[in-house]
């Protein structure tokens, strides 16, 4: 681009970076916030002190987080979850989108299957039937209804179809030539010709399953068997929707309340996404980008 | 070559077949399964008898919801966030793209946006609770008040402000996100037609107004189209973890409600019923809008 330096550019560059810095501060602030609250004086916690630093720090609430078995059993189930589900999905996904990313001439249900796949996107039973199915499979309580329960994330095998589509033709030509079958050429010229993609979608899977808090909530029915997420649902102390509480019941509950302590585990939870998430979140961009502008 | 393909025992298309299999079980098992259980808005549904012996009533249920006045309520909620959400979600991020475009520090703009993604990646479940603990009595929002000699004040208790905490809060976590797709499109404008217009004596403001946003035009118009199925997804998983008892007049949603009186109260025929509503006006809209982006905007997602 082209431009002159005037004043009124400059004061406007100036208020614009004012004003990202601004936007990326109220995305950071709220995870510093817990943080803070996390490793603060119980007290000052509970008193509404805390700001841009804790006070009296300690790390009392994480001690007392170590102790806490339903904390670890839950956090347990997530990670098993998460591994299960990523590595299930992913097969199934790119074993759907290879044979997808074909034309009617070369596979002919191809069509057909595809309406059915991109029918099922867009309407579903509604959670009901959803629940009396799941129920009626026996799966309550278990963590095969965690990891199968939501079906085929249908908007991840188109990703993953449009970009075997968009792969050279004649690899797979001169594979077939070396006496290739369908399988050897999917496994061992297709998936490592897409890792951006298959990057993308791993990044989407697994982040998927690490923040479902419904499946665990109406499937399960012993907190012994709730996912971390679903867990972090009922650590803080709110007014049910349904009941109204009576003023003694209420500060009955806000003085069983520990600020620092559910802070903690909030946060705690947020650590495996914190972590991966800088080294994912470059294959992302190019994974929307390719799902959305095509050729 | 013709030996090659002699000694394949299977023709290519059973292997192909064969790979498709586990997906589509699971999608008959948890997808289409469930569909046929949406016979049960036409039923009196009893668990003991099933989908299949459980007595018709027709459109009993459709007409009982009609009266209720929580279902319109919920309606009428569901419409206001929804489309509020789906006008701020293109816009917001729209104008964040543009400034970001203009930031010429590198390192500065990575780091933004590095940063601006991450709440999209932070489940509700996290967020509401880090909203309510910011926002409520003892949180960061009322030591600023009262240190500013303000009242004491809880958003998360207030019915009237409810619906735009609901929206303010998704915007906010998806502004960064929603961004990609429009920096994709800046990152597609031709230099040469900045240059162009420099020449012709437009001024940085000038390119802005008449190379930069006509080049975001048809981005624009696909997603506003695309949207448009979203106008009944109020988002039940932001609703769900943060609404309660006091706001529940302007923050009861479609969703919210079916999970009332279909989990929590097991009325599971009213509740398939409103449910089925919902999916249904939904695919229509969701339908008619990607015909008309694959019309004009010759999109389509497969």
């Amino acid at each position: 681009m082209i431009e002159r330096k005037t004043f009124g550019r400059t004061a406007f560059l100036t208020i614009n970076l004012i004003v990202l810095g601004l936007l990326a501060f109220s995305c950071l602030y709220p995870l510093w916030y817990t943080l803070c609250v996390s490793l603060s004086d119980k007290l000052a916690a509970e008193g509404g002190l805390v700001t841009f630093y804790p006070i009296g720090i300690n790390a009392d609430s994480y001690h007392l987080i170590m102790g806490d078995s339903q904390f670890w059993v839950s956090f347990g189930i997530s990670v098993r979850r998460v591994l299960y589900g990523t590595v299930w999905t992913m097969v199934v996904c790119i074993m759907m989108a290879y044979p997808l990313s074909k034309t009617s001439k070369e596979y002919k249900p191809r069509n057909v299957l595809m309406w059915i796949l991109v029918f099922c996107m867009l309407f579903n039973g509604g959670t009901i039937p959803w629940f009396i199915t799941v129920k009626n499979y026996g799966l309550i309580d278990t963590m095969a209804a965690l990891v199968f329960s939501g079906s085929v994330p249908v908007f991840n095998v188109l990703l993953l179809m449009n970009f075997f589509r968009n792969l050279p033709k004649d690899l797979e030509e001169a594979a077939t030539v070396d006496g290739a079958g369908p399988w050897r050429i999917l496994w061992q010229i297709v998936v490592p010709c897409s890792l951006p993609v298959i990057a993308t979608v791993v990044l989407f899977v697994s982040v998927g399953y690490w923040n479902e808090y419904f499946q665990g909530l109406v499937l399960m029915n012993k907190e012994v068997h709730y996912p971390l997420q679903t867990y972090i649902r009922q650590i803080s102390v709110q007014i049910p929707v349904g009941v109204t509480l009576t003023t003694e019941q209420y500060q009955q509950l806000a003085k069983n309340s520990n600020r620092a302590l559910e802070s903690a585990k909030v946060f705690i939870s947020m650590v495996p996404m914190l972590v991966v998430y800088p080294f994912l979140q470059k294959y992302f961009v190019n994974g929307i980008t390719l799902g959305a502008v095509k050729e | 070559m013709e030996n090659v393909r002699k000694k394949k025992s299977l023709p290519v298309g059973l292997h192909y077949t064969i790979m498709l299999l586990p997906g589509y079980i699971w999608l008959i098992l948890f997808s289409i399964v469930p569909m046929v259980g949406i016979v049960m808005a036409f039923q009196n549904y009893i668990p003991t008898k099933g989908w299949f012996g459980s007595p018709w009533v027709g459109f009993k249920w459709f007409e009982y919801l009609w009266k209720l006045g929580d279902a319109k309520r919920a309606l009428s909620n569901t419409l206001i966030i929804a489309v509020s959400k789906v006008i701020l979600n293109i816009i917001i991020p729209m104008a964040f793209a543009l400034m970001l475009n203009e930031v010429k520090q590198m390192k500065f703009k990575k780091t933004v946006q590095t940063i601006v993604y991450l709440p999209h990646f932070i489940s509700w479940v996290i967020l509401a609770n880090i909203i309510s603990s910011m926002l409520g009595a003892k949180g960061i929002y009322n030591l600023v008040r009262t240190s500013l000699g303000m009242q004491q004040f809880l958003p998360m208790g207030d019915p009237n402000g409810f619906q735009g905490l609901l929206i303010g809060t998704d915007v906010w976590k998806e502004f960064g996100y929603n961004a990609v797709i429009y920096l994709a499109a800046l990152t597609g404008i031709s230099p040469s037609l900045y240059e162009a217009a420099a020449i012709d004596g437009a001024g940085r403001w000038k390119q802005t107004l008449h190379v930069t946003i006509p080049g975001l035009i048809p981005t624009v118009v696909l997603l506003s189209t695309l949207a448009m199925g979203n106008v009944l997804n109020a988002g039940f998983d932001q609703v769900f973890n943060m609404y309660n008892q006091l706001v529940i007049s302007t923050a009861d949603i479609i969703d919210t409600y079916v999970y009332r009186i279909g989990i929590t109260n097991m009325q599971f025929s009213l509740g398939t019923a409103a449910g089925l509503f919902k999916s249904v006006v939904s695919l229509i809209l969701v339908v008619t809008s990607y015909s008309l982006a694959y019309k004009f905007a010759d999109y389509s997602i497969f």
